[in-house]
């Protein structure tokens, strides 16, 4: 039952991460991504000081809303300050990520986290935190709870603003003519990310959310682009990551996260060999076809 | 204050050997990172600090030593088949760069996490310490280390030193490199080397996470206050040394605090002062340059308003009122409270609530204004054959910055002329 559960959470963050990812890589934000991942860090730590749990609403929207305050940094510091992209992007998380660690370090005897829960997660312990209904009617693990909502959340958010996020992400110039604000869209996802982010920090670490984001998405991309399949081929992918990367590290007696993060890169090889076995079949047609027009 | 002189003074050889070597290895990362950062390939060093960990874990699975050359071998390979494979990844596939860059480091770090864990749970006797490649390790640095970060510091700054001028040319002008036959493929593997062999001594001190920071934020901040790559590079390296510095100190004072994310705070400290307040390039000057810009120009035009309502005889007794002003040109409502406020300060004008007077003084420059106006759509006309009615825009924005000697030149060029273009006349010193 405990692999069942930790299987079952795996997948419903991962789903939520790839399909958020599919949009990340499309709108050339993989390392945005990567950087709320680290950022909210802080905002993780000082919610959690403030409201002394780590499982209620305004404690992940108050972490969510560091996520995307640094988006917004990451922006004045591209924009206003002339600094380029990339340097704007570590400056930003580096700091942040720093900034999370010495509060850990200052409230040691305070805060339920440490440094290498920080990296790597949790999720091997998700089976022993149950939600109780009323007295003693068990209903399974806290954790699934929460990522199961959200996964809820971001499959509905993706149902009904699906116009709205396809027009700003893959024609942004077009969408602002139409009158559609880009800005909202751009925020409102940031937001989803960050929400996601911090809900899989404590499950799967704060690098390995990134695998989670990247890898099923960049796995998919390379076999299908057409948005629709891509999210369901990317939803598949996640879910083949949970469950390989529980056995992986059954077998190596490993981090699962660390395992799951290193099966989804098995994954994005194998795509990746496979398109390139067919576009070599594909050219090595091509002195066939000169051949056959030569015989004629 | 105690402290901070029993710090300084040395006397404690654990904190001496834990302040030479951050201060060298911030140093060098910081300068070897500078090329990085004009290269745009920041994230990719972020990358590489990240894929450095497999390395480490699999190079003591290998061997079962941890001593410093084995575990840094492990990790140059590994860094530099991360690069590899991003170059690969995005050259070969459909993917873009920031999706091979965030795909390689993530699974990477997965890798390295996953034997790491490995390790500790397999119990191999000395694996302790291992995890602190994670952030860092800095307070427990020996003098056996130290001795090899120093080594490779120097490496690094002679090979820095020896290809200066060729390293400041792939930055800024590859093609160019290129052309003039410059083996830059040996260079480029040269320059990659000694960044992922930088990472690979930095994440001693800062660990796997943090180690964009160490390479990037001290260029940033160098970045803002000169133009020129030397003293770019000599900048960068002050505050990487001086974060290091600020690290150990605080890791001294406070022994359970982390030193390796108080470099980086100390370095985004440096770079947030940089970005702020650097003379040329700051944020904040750069706004106040602009405000002043645009107080002038608007006052400016007031000043020209207020002549031509004067050239075509409309003020009878010298007062006009706002009314008036606003029916000539146009300003936005506060812009015309602005420029009353600025002209009467300098006693260009004379105003009460509603009606307005202009000055001797305010006459003199309002002429000014007008005078270089006209005389440079004279020059456009006369001298670049354009349209008189092309010409008007173009004068409106150059009247503000044309200096005392382009006016002299361009009154000599043009011989002194009466009128511009539009026949009106050009006012000069007297009426």
């Amino acid at each position: 039952m405990a692999g069942f559960y930790i299987i079952l959470t795996a997948s419903t963050i991962a789903v939520s991460c790839g399909l958020l990812g599919v949009y990340l890589v499309l709108r050339k934000m993989a390392m945005v991504g990567d950087a709320i991942s680290h950022a909210v860090l802080p905002g993780i730590v000082i919610a959690f000081l403030i409201s002394g749990s780590r499982d209620n609403v305004p404690m992940l929207i108050g972490a969510a809303a560091v996520g995307v305050l640094t988006t917004v940094l990451i922006e004045l510091l591209h924009k206003k300050a002339n600094l380029q992209e990339d340097a704007s992007i570590g400056i930003t998380f580096t700091w942040l990520f720093a900034l999370g660690v010495i509060l850990i370090s200052s409230f040691t005897g305070q805060v339920d986290l440490d440094q290498e829960c920080v990296l790597y997660g949790e999720i091997a312990y998700v089976p022993l935190d149950l939600l109780y209904l009323g007295e003693d009617i068990n209903v399974g693990p806290r954790a699934l709870w929460i990522s199961g909502g959200v996964l809820v959340l971001i499959i509905s958010a993706i149902i009904a603003g699906y116009k709205g996020l396809l027009i700003t992400t893959f024609n942004p110039d077009y969408a602002a003519a139409l009158g559609i604000s880009t800005a909202f869209w751009h925020f409102a996802f940031m937001g989803l990310v960050s929400l996601t982010t911090v809900v899989s920090f404590e499950s799967v670490g704060a690098i390995l959310v990134v695998a989670l984001l990247i890898a099923p998405p960049a796995a998919a991309y390379l076999i299908t682009e057409n948005l629709k399949p891509l999210l369901w081929v990317t939803a598949l992918f996640g879910i083949f990551t949970a469950v390989g990367g529980y056995y992986l590290a059954l077998w190596l007696d490993g981090s699962i996260a660390g395992a799951m993060a290193t099966f989804a890169g098995v994954i994005f090889a194998g795509c990746w060999v496979w398109t390139k076995a067919q576009s070599k079949k594909k050219s090595s047609d091509i002195p066939q076809v000169v051949n056959k027009l030569k015989d004629l | 204050m105690q402290q901070l002189i029993e710090f300084l003074s040395f006397s404690d050889p654990n904190a001496r050997v834990v302040t030479i070597g951050t201060v060298f290895i911030g140093m060098s990362a910081a300068m070897v990172g500078s090329f990085a950062f004009l290269r745009k390939r920041s994230l990719i060093g972020d990358a590489i600090a990240h894929a450095i960990l497999p390395g480490i874990a699999l190079s003591f699975m290998v061997t079962q030593s941890k001593s410093p050359v084995i575990l840094m071998t492990g990790a140059l390979i590994s860094g530099w088949l991360a690069m590899l494979l991003i170059e690969g990844i995005s050259k070969n596939s459909k993917l873009k760069p920031d999706t091979s860059i965030g795909l390689v480091l993530s699974v990477f770090f997965g890798i390295g996490i996953l034997l790491l864990t490995h390790i500790q749970h397999s119990g191999a006797g000395n694996q302790a310490g291992l995890d602190q490649f994670l952030f860092g390790k800095a307070a427990s640095m020996t003098f056996d280390d130290l001795k090899a970060y120093l080594a490779v510091a120097a490496l690094l700054l002679l090979v820095l030193f020896l290809f200066y001028k060729e390293f400041k040319l792939l930055a800024f002008n590859p093609e160019f490199a290129e052309i003039s036959g410059l083996p830059v493929k040996n260079l480029r593997f040269v320059l990659s080397s000694i960044t992922v062999l930088a990472i690979a001594t930095g994440i001693q001190s800062v660990g796997v996470v943090l180690m964009a920071a160490l390479l990037i934020t001290p260029a940033a901040a160098a970045r803002s206050w000169t133009e020129s790559l030397f003293t770019m590079l000599i900048l960068a390296g002050l505050a990487g040394a001086a974060s290091g510095l600020v690290g150990s100190y605080i890791s001294y004072t406070a022994p359970n605090m982390p030193t390796g994310p108080w470099i980086v705070m100390s370095l985004s400290f440096i770079a947030l002062i940089s970005i702020l307040f650097a003379p040329k390039k700051g944020l904040l000057p750069k706004l106040r340059r602009q405000s002043e810009n645009r107080k002038k120009i608007i006052s400016e035009n007031l000043l020209k308003a207020l002549y031509h309502l004067r050239e075509k005889k409309l003020i009878s007794d010298g007062w006009v009122t706002r009314d008036q002003v606003g029916k000539t040109r146009e300003f936005a409502s506060d812009e015309m409270s602005l420029a009353l406020k600025i002209l009467s300060k300098r006693f260009f004008i004379i105003t009460d609530k509603q009606n307005i007077r202009l000055t001797e003084k305010g006459l003199t420059e309002a002429r000014r204004v007008v005078r270089l106006h006209r005389l440079w759509e004279m020059y456009l006309t006369e001298r670049m054959r354009l349209k008189a009615d092309h010409i008007h825009p173009n004068a409106e924005t150059i009247e503000h910055i044309i200096t005392p000697e382009i006016e002299e030149q361009l009154i000599a060029e043009l011989g002194f002329p009466e009128v511009d273009p539009h026949e009106s006349p050009i006012p000069y010193s007297k009426e």
